[in-house]
């Protein structure tokens, strides 16, 4: 048990003493919650546009004014006519532009459905599709105004709520997806890489001749990565919750318990990575290519895995960032409990359970 | 009386189609300084892995202390202190913890066993707080032996302790070794330099995976029995290559400022310094000289050639 500690205590040292690692353990999860938080979110705002009105009437003002008043629309300018447009959008001005129709509010009063036509930069075919968004729900909601103020119109009328996150902000899956990121870094990168550095050294040499278990020395060397990862799984947390108002709406300890599971599956794949290589430059590209590319994406961090090919479908369902990710944005935004997520749970224990044993098969207590 | 403490049973290993030890059998008395001798490439490194329960043999089997390397590798590797070629201590780590962490990882407790390492320790221990990687060849080295005994092992495995380090903590190791043999542990030690074969009790002289000769430095010089002459002369090199033109010549070469020049046959030296200052046009000087143990080996060499 001394000997653990020593073993403990010297891996502290090393992290602690070299202050490349150590910017990476303690700078890039701050560093990546801010860069996503501010720079990569979903959400567009002061998008500018130009309005040509045909009609200028009362109505096309009100609703001018109502999506100028929005904060998701700067007015870049009033075109005159139609060949402007073009224009517009080629010198990059504008995202989109507004047509009004001739005699828009005379058609209104009348009943007679008046078009307005969106025009929008598809170069950026998300940008687009929810600047377009954005404008329909705002003619909705005028549509609504009017239609209680006088006679309500026959038809269909369909609400729509967006459930658990009716802002539809981007912190809501950034702040999962970065988790994810930094957990897989820390605990499988940094413990590969740091298994391997004893191989290439000749230290694994030494310690394999002492008494040493393997499984201490194993256990020694990832123990102070749980620490670091779940201190770093908090620091996103807070800031997410502080910095972006983030809700955790579940239970937290189910919220640590599945985020120390998820760190104890990335271990287990880092100390298998590091059973595979003799140096710690196929421990890192193994662990980028690897790890880090399928977790970004395949997890459905950034890209939602139900609209990829079955193909990448089904190999997201062995990437365990992909489970964690259901569970954490389960638990934190919708406030399940365990019964809810107890498949995924299942799945990363299964994964966990399966890599240990490989590693513990394949770790060798000589040198070939 | 001593006991045999290391015993190696025709040991085989081959990497693929590279065998690199060739049926190795021998054995080392306990409290014996043992070396062994040969050029890169020789198979010494892989033979002290297999001791050491790191590689196993292809076939055959040794023990140590009466345990087998194999089947009892986890009992032995309490027993065994080992120092690897290439320096291999933590070198983010200073100079006291790395001591305090190899003995902790051992279950031992420096202050139980500093009078080992006490003579070695003392020479670093004013840089005890610096970085390991901060330190000189020589000083890594005394480092790397202490907390290789630090456990207080019974038996020591150096795997080429000298090679690039300077000339003075060569021989500060050597003189370390033969104190640490004088508290009855027996040691194993590797190195390609012939000369040090001396300073051993015994040495197994390899090459390409072979054991060529297992003797005491003394027997092996004793047994040598080819003329042997230290030749000098004005113009060393121009000496050198006549001497390799003679006939009489079996081999001749520099060994600091003279010549060792071996014959087919015995001749008395001043006569056959007439014949070589002739031949080489030069003003030579000719001594029938003992051999040394460099010449043993140079000879074992070339007959295995």
């Amino acid at each position: 048990m001394k000997a653990f500690w020593a073993f403990i205590k010297k891996e502290y040292y090393h992290i602690i003493r070299d202050p490349r690692s150590l910017l990476i353990l303690i700078g890039m999860p701050i560093i990546q919650v801010i860069l996503f938080g501010f720079a990569i979110t979903n959400e567009i705002v002061d998008a500018k546009i130009s309005i040509l009105d045909k009609s200028k009437d009362q109505i096309t003002q009100e609703i001018s004014n109502k999506i100028l008043s929005s904060k998701y629309f700067l007015l870049s300018e009033y075109l005159e006519s139609a060949e402007q447009i073009e224009g517009s959008f080629r010198k990059g001005k504008i995202k989109l532009a507004l047509v009004f129709e001739e005699k828009f509010a005379e058609k209104f009063n009348r009943k007679e459905r008046p078009s307005i036509q969106i025009i929008t930069d598809a170069t950026d075919p998300n940008t687009a599709a929810t600047l377009t968004n954005y404008i329909n729900k705002i003619l909705l909601d005028y549509q609504n105004e009017i239609s209680i103020s006088t006679i309500a119109p026959k038809g269909i009328e369909v609400i729509t709520r967006m459930e658990y996150n009716p802002q539809l902000k981007g912190v809501y899956l950034f702040v999962p997806g970065t988790i994810v990121i930094i957990l897989m870094l820390i605990s499988a990168m940094m413990t590969s890489i740091s298994i391997a550095r004893e191989k290439e050294k000749g230290t694994m040499e030494v310690l394999l001749v002492s008494p040493l278990k393997p499984f201490m020395i194993i256990a020694g060397k990832v123990i102070p990565y749980i620490a670091l990862s779940l201190i770093n799984a908090l620091t996103i947390l807070l800031l997410g919750v502080f910095v972006f108002g983030l809700p955790i709406r579940g239970d937290y300890f189910l919220l640590l318990f599945e985020i120390t599971l998820f760190i104890i599956t990335s271990l287990s794949l880092g100390i298998f990575i590091s059973t595979l290589v003799k140096t710690q430059q196929e421990a890192l590209l193994i662990s980028l290519m690897g790890l880090m590319l399928p977790t970004i994406i395949l997890s459905g961090f950034i890209y939602p895995i139900e609209s990829m090919p079955r193909i990448l479908q089904y190999i997201s369902h062995v990437i365990p960032a992909k489970w964690f990710l259901i569970m954490i944005r389960n638990i934190m935004i919708k406030g399940v409990e365990i019964s809810y997520i107890l498949k995924e749970t299942l799945i990363l224990l299964g994964m966990t359970l399966v890599l240990m044993i490989l590693s513990i098969k394949k770790f060798k207590i000589r040198l070939e | 009386m001593s006991n045999i403490f290391v015993n190696i049973d025709n040991i085989s290993k081959s990497y693929g189609d590279i065998q690199a030890l060739k049926d190795i059998s021998f054995s080392v008395d306990e409290g014996e300084l043992f070396g062994l001798i040969g050029p890169d490439g020789a198979g010494k490194t892989t033979l002290i892995r297999i001791l050491i329960t790191m590689l196993l043999p292809t076939t055959g089997s040794a023990t140590i202390n009466g345990l087998d390397v194999v089947k009892d590798f986890k009992k032995l590797r309490h027993l065994i202190g080992y120092m690897p070629g290439t320096f291999s201590l933590y070198e983010d780590l200073t100079v006291e913890e790395n001591l305090k962490f190899f003995a902790t990882i051992f279950n031992a407790k420096i202050k139980d066993n500093y009078h080992l390492i006490k003579d070695i320790y003392q020479q670093i221990e004013p840089f005890k707080d610096r970085r390991a990687g901060n330190l000189s060849g020589g000083m890594k080295q005394k480092l790397a032996l202490s907390c290789a005994l630090i456990h207080k092992p019974d038996i020591l495995f150096l795997d080429e302790p000298t090679t690039g380090i300077d000339a003075v903590s060569r021989v500060e190791l050597w003189d370390m070794l033969k104190k640490l043999k004088e508290q009855n542990l027996t040691i194993i030690v590797s190195t390609p330099y012939m000369d040090e074969a001396e300073l051993c009790d015994k040495v197994a002289f390899m090459q390409k995976g072979e054991v060529m000769e297992i003797n005491t430095p003394q027997q092996i010089v004793e047994d040598y029995d080819i003329p042997i002459y230290a030749v000098k002369g004005d113009n060393f090199y121009n000496l050198l290559l006549s001497l390799r033109r003679m006939k009489i010549t079996r081999t001749a070469f520099p060994f600091g400022e003279s010549i060792h020049l071996t014959t087919y046959e015995e001749l008395n030296e001043n006569e056959l310094n007439k014949i070589i200052s002739e031949f080489s046009n030069q003003r030579t000087e000719t001594k029938r000289i003992k051999a040394n143990i460099e010449d043993c080996f140079m000879a074992k060499m070339l007959k295995n050639k």
